[in-house]
């Protein structure tokens, strides 16, 4: 091996190496000044993103094991981007007393899981796709119950651990039913052909895989973690756990399980329609922020996999296009509501009333990020749905389209629900005015502004369609 | 020479662990069993690997490999898993999984 082939995990070991210095830093830091890895932990971080622009080469190395090209180190970055926002988002949060003297933790967690994540895309065999799962999901277990004294996120954290395992679980009998039925599991090398065991072997996977995105049979988990869980957590959840997963499902579906295309194509035709709807439908009742996002991040995958459903280069890239412009929109809106938990602790619906009166700026962009995400017209987030039903009108699924429009109505009800708390109704008690600290409004502008330019700078969706259609 | 057993009961066997498990987690009500129910899933699956190799592609060791990893996993998992129901337990002085219900709907 040489060292022109391990310069090819350039963002893992840029990451590994985050997560090392990082020990060592808090080594050194004394008793009072724990607070300052928040700060190492961000500039690290911020670069190991820039790291990642840098022109790189590609190929694949360990025998074929880990793969990278342009696609993936684009996905690479997009999540690098929102785990930035994160970390800039959850300093005031670590400062609080009970977690003073826990902050390396939650970012040594975050890395990691980072790493699972980059591992993942990156798999070209079956066994570094599933420890880049592992990697991904058991830190972030532990993150989720990182309230230690809340019950709560202890019961979060049991939630996300055993469905997890029992997912894990799911995915790799299927997954050993695939081996037998191959005899691989390098991907270069598996060989499929329609029979009834690779079929089998396939639901069992896709159905793994779905807890992750959660999907809507298996999103039952979803709504309790996104609620049990440190916000900031839930935003990670939300954005790079589940966007890493459909980065992933995009990429086999199309190009590993081809051959399978008539099977897959009709598993997610059902589950679509069911994500969509069930995830809209239960959005509508819910009071807690918290939850309301969840089950909105359950609908956005139910429209995330239409996109995936055509299985062309359009599909492919509109999916990857919708999760950019979904990684800014929905942290814009987690930003907003982690820095309303942290000054006045209140993240029910009915707490936001009257917000617009005492704090204009931040119920903006949550406007902004709730009408990115319903998808109303000058916002990246209608560019975002338009690319995906062009893919879906493009491979001919016209009842999926017409099911499709109707639940980004429905959607665009209960987003408006909030912006009319804010800015409509009126209350005794609004949230006083406060101002959060520098790296959230850093964090929170540039998301606004990623959704403001996103939509209209174009040749960011001509990039993502020309290296897509070169993946195929 | 003992004659061998067919791949088919072998599967037949992982098959049923596997359903067992699943049966298991879903019906037990203490957090540990659960556990162990997931645990026998990830055996079943083991199995699956180890028979298909030594069935169906003798020379090759992918399958022995995966196995190996699997159980290592397991491993961490377990203990990320039984580290959450400490802390639950220090809250609610309880692991039954009734108990944890303050978050539904």
């Amino acid at each position: 091996m040489s060292l022109q082939e391990l310069l090819l995990l350039r963002h893992e070991w840029a990451l590994i190496a985050s997560v090392l210095i990082l020990l060592v830093l808090e080594l050194n830091f004394s008793e009072e000044k724990k607070s300052n890895s928040i700060s190492s932990a961000s500039i690290l971080f911020a670069i190991v993103t820039l790291l990642g622009f840098l022109p790189a080469e590609t190929g694949s190395t360990f025998g074929g094991m880990y793969v990278t090209d342009p696609l993936r180190i684009l996905m690479k970055n997009i999540l690098n981007i929102s785990v930035l926002v994160v970390f800039l988002q959850s300093g005031a949060w670590l400062r609080t007393k009970n977690n003073y003297n826990r902050i390396t933790e939650f970012y040594l967690l975050m890395i990691s899981s980072v790493i699972g994540v980059n591992f993942m895309i990156s798999a070209g065999h079956f066994l570094m796709f599933y420890l880049g799962l592992e990697l991904l999901t058991i830190p972030i277990a532990a993150a989720a119950s990182y309230d230690q004294y809340k019950s709560k996120s202890a019961e979060a954290g049991i939630k996300l651990i055993l469905t997890s395992a029992f997912s894990s679980a799911i995915l790799l009998f299927g997954l050993s039913l695939l081996y037998g039925s191959t005899g691989s599991m390098y991907f270069s090398e598996m060989e499929f052909s329609t029979n009834s065991l690779q079929i089998l072997g396939f639901v069992f996977f896709f159905s793994g895989l779905g807890f992750k995105i959660s999907i809507v049979p298996f999103h039952l988990w979803t709504a309790d973690v996104y609620e049990g869980s440190p916000t900031n957590v839930t935003s990670y959840l939300s954005v790079v756990s589940k966007g890493a997963a459909v980065f992933v499902l995009v990429l086999l579906l199309v190009n590993l399980f081809d051959p399978l295309r008539q099977v897959w194509q009709q598993v997610i035709y059902g589950t679509a329609i069911f994500t969509m709807t069930i995830g809209n439908l239960f959005a509508i009742r819910q009071q807690n922020l918290k939850r309301y996002l969840a089950f909105s991040s359950i609908a956005q995958a139910g429209f995330i996999l239409l996109g995936v459903i055509g299985g062309s280069a359009l599909g492919m890239a509109s999916v990857i296009y919708f999760v950019l412009v979904y990684v800014f929109s929905n942290l814009a809106a987690f930003g907003v509501v982690i820095a309303i938990e942290q000054s006045a602790g209140k993240i029910n619906m009915k707490d936001y009333n009257g917000l617009y009166k005492t704090n204009p700026r931040l119920s903006l962009a949550m406007m902004l990020a709730l009408f990115s995400l319903a998808g109303i017209p000058p916002l990246a987030g209608f560019f975002g749905k338009f690319f995906l039903f062009t893919a879906v009108a493009e491979s001919g699924y016209f009842v999926l389209l017409l099911i499709a429009v109707l639940n980004a109505v429905i959607s665009l009800y209960y987003y408006l629900l909030v912006v009319k708390a804010m800015f409509i109704n009126k209350s005794e008690f609004p949230v006083p005015y406060f101002q959060s600290d520098y790296p959230t409004r850093i964090a929170l502008s540039g998301c606004v502004i990623g959704i403001l330019i996103i939509g209209f700078y174009s040749p960011v969706f001509e990039y993502i369609k020309q290296l897509c259609l070169a993946s195929l | 020479m003992v004659e061998q057993v067919p791949l088919n009961h072998a599967l037949i066997i992982t098959t049923l662990m596997f359903f067992i498990g699943v049966y298991g987690f879903l019906t037990r009500k203490n957090l540990i069993t659960m556990l162990i129910s997931v645990e026998i899933m990830l055996n079943a699956v083991n199995l699956n690997f180890v028979f298909f190799d030594h069935y169906l592609f003798p020379g090759k060791l992918e399958g022995h490999f995966f196995s190996l990893f699997i159980i290592a996993i397991a491993a961490a998992e377990a203990a990320v898993a039984i580290a959450i129901f400490i802390n639950l337990y220090r809250n609610i002085r309880s692991i039954d999984v009734e108990q944890v219900d303050k978050m539904k709907y």
